[in-house]
C-alpha cells in the first residue's frame, strides 16, 4: 500500500502544475493532499529505512552506533546469513518465492474463472453464492488457520508445500475483485456479439474476457501474492519441518532460539531486508499495468 | 479437558470453512498415507526443539546408539515460546505431534492437562538421580508419572560491573535489603546511572524472584487447584521491586530492547539479576564490556537462607500421539543423560544441563569467554544450582505470564501499586482457569 501512496505524490503534483487559471487557489488546495501524502510516505519508509540502515550494521554497531548511521559490517552480514544453517536462509527465500508465486498466480486463476462467471452468466444461487464471499472476504484468514490445518491433517497433507499453497488457493477477495472488475471491464454487449459470430463460451473467456480484465488481474495477483509472501500464522500451524518454511517463519526461528541462546538479531534484519526485495522489485515491474488500470478508467469516464 | 465450549466453538468454524475448502478436501483424498508405514520394527521419530545445533546432537545418537536399537531421530527445529506450546496442541488435536517435544518446565502442566504427554516412568525411571531433585519434581507434577527428562535449567544469579563497583565504592549485595541499599548508594553517587531495571516484559524472571521468595504460584489439594499467585511470599517481591521503581532507585524500563542493550554496553546500568545463560544474552548486548562483568549468587532475603530461582530451562517430553512411546523416551533419557550427549548439548546448543554430573565436566570445566576473568565461573554455578526452590506450575502459566506482562507494565511505567497489579495477575488467572473448567478452591 505505501507504494500505491507514493506514486500518487507526483501525478497529484502534475494536474496542479498543468491546470490553467486560479493558479494561487489550486496551489493551497493541493498543498494540504500533498503534505499529507508525504507524511504517510515518511510513517511508511521510516522504519524500510530502519532496516536497510540496520542491516549495515555489524554485531556490535547495531546497538551502539546512532540509528541511522550506516556500518561497516553489510558484507559480513550477508556471508553470515548465508553460512547460517548452510545457507538454509536461501532455501526459506525459494520457498516463500513458490508459495507467494505459484499460491498467487493459482488464486488469480480461481479469481479469473469465478470472477467472470458471477459477472457475465445468470444462473439460480448467483447472488448466494457473491453473498458467500462477500462473508469471507470479512473473515480474517486467521481464523480459519486452525480449522484449515485440522481438515488437511485428515487428508495427511499437513507439513507439505501442499498444505500451504491449497488454503491460499481461493480468495474470496479476489473473487470479488475479479467479479466487479469483470462487471465493469467486460462489456455484455461484446460477450453477446461473440456468441453471433459462433464463437464458444471457452474462446469468447480467453479471447475476448481475459485481455480486457488483466489490470484487474494483474492487482488481484499482487495483492494475494504480498498476502502469502507475509502470511505468517497458517504456515507456522500446517509446518514441522523447517526445510519446507517461507521466510517469515524462518526468520522466526532466527528470532526465538530459546532462553540461553541469544536472538540472531543481525542476520535477521539483514534477512528482513533482503526479504524485503523482492516485493519492491514486484511492484516496480508491474507498475506499469496500474498505470493502464488508471489510464482505462480514465478513457471510459 | 472438560472444554466443551471451545470445542464447540471449532466445530462450528470448522463447518463453516468445510464449504469453502471442500474441493480442497476432495482433491486431498486421493493422495496417499505415508505415516503409515511406521508400525513395528526399526522405529522413526520426529523431534520438535528449538536448541541450536540439535541436528548435530541427534546424529550422534543416529550414528551410535540409535543404529544399533534402529531408532532414527529426525529433529525439525521449531521457534521456542508459548506459540510452540500452541501448536503441539493443534497437532495434537489432529493426532499429529512428533513423538518427542521440547518443552518449558513450566508448559508442562498445560500440556499434561490437554493430555498431550506420555508417562514414561517406566522407560525413564532410572534416570531420576542424575537430577537434583528440585528440578526432577518439575516432570512430575508431583505425581507418580514423569512427563518429561531435564534438559537444561536457568538457575538465577546476580550480575555486575566489577570495575564499576570498585569505582562507587559498591559491595555486592548478598541480601535484598543490601540491594536496595546498594541501589539508592548508587543514585547518591551517581545520579543518572542505574543499579538495574525492574523490567515486565519478560514474566519468567519475576516468577523466578517469587520461587526463590518461597512462592507456590499454583498447588493441588484433591481434585482442587489452588492459585496463591498473590500469596505474601510474592507480594514481598512485589512490594520491594514497586518501592525501588517508586522512588526511583532502580529504572522502570524493560529490558532486551535497544535502549537496554545500550544502557548495560555503556554502564548506565550497572548490574542485571538473571541466569546461568546470561553471557550469551551479555555477549550481544554489551560487546564492549566484556571481562568486566562479575557473577554472584543471587542476593537473599534473609542471611540465614540459601535458595535461588529459576529463570527458563527446558525438557524433552514423549508425546500420546507418538507410535513408539518407548523408543521415544529412551532417546530422551540418552540425550539428557548421556555423557557424550551432554558434552554435545553444551557446544552446539550452549545450554545449561539440568544433569548435576554434566555440570562440572567437558564444556562447564572453563569459563565461558564473556566471563574470562572469572575462572571459577561454572564452579560457583553448580553450586548455585543445588540451592534451586521448588517450582509449582499451573495449566495456565501463559495467562498468568500475559497478565503479568499487562499489569506490571503499566504499574512499571506509572510507577504505580505493584500489589495492585499481582492482584490483577491473580483474578485473570483464576478467571481463566475457572472458565477452562477446572476446580478452583478460593
Amino acid at each position: 500500500m505505501s507504494s500505491l501512496a507514493v506514486q500518487k505524490v507526483p501525478s497529484a503534483a502534475g494536474t496542479t502544475g498543468t491546470a490553467q487559471g486560479r493558479p494561487p487557489l489550486r496551489n493551497r488546495i493541493a498543498l494540504v493532499p500533498t503534505i499529507t501524502l508525504l507524511l504517510g510516505a515518511i510513517y511508511c519508509l521510516l522504519p524500510v529505512a530502519w532496516v536497510v540502515i540496520a542491516s549495515t550494521k555489524s554485531g556490535s554497531e547495531l546497538f551502539s552506533t546512532f540509528t541511522f548511521l550506516p556500518g561497516t559490517g553489510f558484507m559480513d552480514n550477508l556471508t553470515d546469513l548465508s553460512a547460517y544453517r548452510d545457507g538454509i536462509y536461501w532455501q526459506w527465500m525459494g520457498n516463500s518465492a513458490l508459495y507467494a508465486g505459484l499460491g498467487a498466480l493459482l488464486s488469480t486463476c480461481v479469481s479469473a474463472f469465478s470472477g467472470y462467471a458471477l459477472a457475465i452468466y445468470r444462473f439460480r444461487g448467483r447472488e448466494a453464492i457473491f453473498n458467500v464471499l462477500l462473508a469471507g472476504v470479512l473473515m480474517p484468514p486467521v481464523i480459519l488457520a486452525v480449522p484449515q490445518y485440522l481438515l488437511l491433517a485428515k487428508a495427511d497433507l499437513t507439513d507439505s508445500y501442499l498444505s500451504v499453497l491449497l488454503p491460499q488457493i481461493l480468495s474470496p477477495y479476489g473473487v470479488y475483485l475479479a467479479r466487479i472488475y469483470a462487471a465493469a471491464a467486460v462489456p455484455a454487449d461484446i460477450v453477446e456479439a461473440g456468441r453471433m459470430d459462433g464463437a464458444s463460451e471457452w474462446r469468447i473467456f480467453t479471447r475476448i474476457a481475459l485481455p480486457m480484465m488483466v489490470p484487474g488481474l494483474v492487482t488481484v495477483f499482487l495483492f494475494q501474492f504480498v498476502a502469502v509472501w507475509n502470511n505468517f500464522l497458517l504456515p507456522y500451524i500446517m509446518l514441522s519441518d523447517d526445510e519446507r518454511f517461507p521466510i517469515t517463519l524462518g526468520l522466526f526461528t532466527l528470532l526465538e532460539q530459546g532462553a540461553n541462546t541469544p536472538a540472531l538479531y543481525t542476520l535477521v534484519i539483514t534477512g528482513a531486508f533482503l526479504a524485503v526485495i523482492p516485493l519492491v522489485a514486484l511492484f516496480l515491474v508491474i507498475q506499469r499495468f496500474w498505470s493502464l488500470d488508471l489510464l482505462s478508467g480514465a478513457v471510459k469516464s | 479437558m472438560p472444554n466443551t465450549k471451545r470445542s464447540r466453538l471449532f466445530k462450528v468454524a470448522a463447518s463453516a470453512v468445510a464449504v469453502t475448502l471442500g474441493a480442497t478436501a476432495l482433491a486431498a483424498c486421493g493422495s496417499e498415507d505415508k505415516d503409515s508405514a511406521a508400525e513395528s520394527g526399526p522405529a522413526s521419530l520426529t523431534y520438535w526443539t528449538w536448541t541450536p545445533g540439535m541436528d548435530k546432537v541427534v546424529d550422534l545418537w543416529n550414528k551410535g546408539p540409535g543404529k544399533k536399537d534402529q531408532i532414527t531421530v529426525t529433529v525439525k527445529k521449531q521457534a521456542s515460546g508459548d506459540t510452540l506450546v500452541t501448536k503441539i496442541l493443534t497437532a495434537h488435536k489432529a493426532g499429529k505431534a512428533p513423538d518427542l517435544v521440547q518443552a518449558e518446565y513450566q508448559a508442562l502442566p498445560t500440556l499434561v492437562s490437554n493430555d498431550a504427554l506420555a508417562d514414561i516412568a517406566k522407560n525413564v525411571g532410572d534416570a531420576k538421580d542424575k537430577f537434583a531433585e528440585g528440578v526432577w519434581q518439575q516432570t512430575t507434577l508431583g505425581t507418580d508419572a514423569v512427563y518429561a527428562v531435564p534438559q537444561d535449567i536457568g538457575p538465577m544469579m546476580f550480575y555486575y560491573r566489577e570495575d564499576l563497583f570498585k569505582k562507587y565504592k559498591l559491595t555486592v549485595p548478598t541480601t535484598w535489603e543490601q540491594f536496595a541499599g546498594t541501589a539508592r548508594q548508587l543514585k547518591k553517587v551517581a545520579p543518572d546511572k542505574d543499579l538495574t531495571t525492574f523490567s515486565a516484559n519478560d514474566s519468567g524472571l519475576f516468577a523466578g524472584l517469587a520461587q526463590q521468595a518461597g512462592a507456590k504460584w499454583w498447588t493441588t489439594s484433591g481434585d482442587k487447584w489452588k492459585v496463591g499467585i498473590d500469596d505474601p511470599a510474592t507480594e514481598k517481591v512485589a512490594k520491594f521491586w514497586g518501592d525501588l521503581v517508586k522512588e526511583g532507585a532502580v529504572d522502570n524500563q524493560p529490558m532486551y530492547t535497544p535502549a537496554w542493550n545500550k544502557a548495560i554496553n555503556t554502564g548506565k546500568q550497572i548490574a542485571w539479576v538473571s541466569a546461568v545463560w546470561a553471557p550469551g544474552t551479555l555477549n550481544t548486548a554489551a560487546p564492549d564490556t566484556k571481562g568486566k562483568w562479575a557473577m554472584a549468587p543471587l542476593p537473599q532475603w534473609s542471611n540465614s537462607e540459601n535458595v535461588t530461582g529459576s529463570w527458563g530451562g527446558s525438557s524433552t517430553a514423549v508425546t500420546t500421539d507418538s507410535q513408539h512411546k518407548a523408543a521415544a523416551a529412551k532417546f530422551a533419557a540418552w540425550l539428557n543423560t548421556d555423557g557424550d550427549a551432554l558434552n554435545a548439548l553444551a557446544k552446539e546448543g550452549g545450554i545449561y544441563p539440568a544433569s548435576s554430573s554434566a555440570q562440572l565436566s567437558g564444556a562447564f570445566t572453563t569459563p565461558p569467554d564473556y566471563f574470562s576473568n572469572q575462572p571459577d565461573f561454572y564452579g560457583q554455578a553448580a553450586k548455585i544450582a543445588k540451592t534451586t526452590a521448588p517450582s509449582a506450575w499451573g495449566p495456565n502459566v501463559n495467562v498468568a505470564y500475559t497478565s503479568f506482562k499487562d499489569a506490571f507494565g503499566a504499574a512499571a511505567k506509572d510507577k504505580s501499586d505493584f500489589t495492585a497489579a499481582l492482584k490483577t495477575m491473580q483474578d485473570a488467572t483464576v478467571t481463566d482457569m475457572k472458565k477452562q473448567g477446572f476446580e478452583v478452591s478460593e
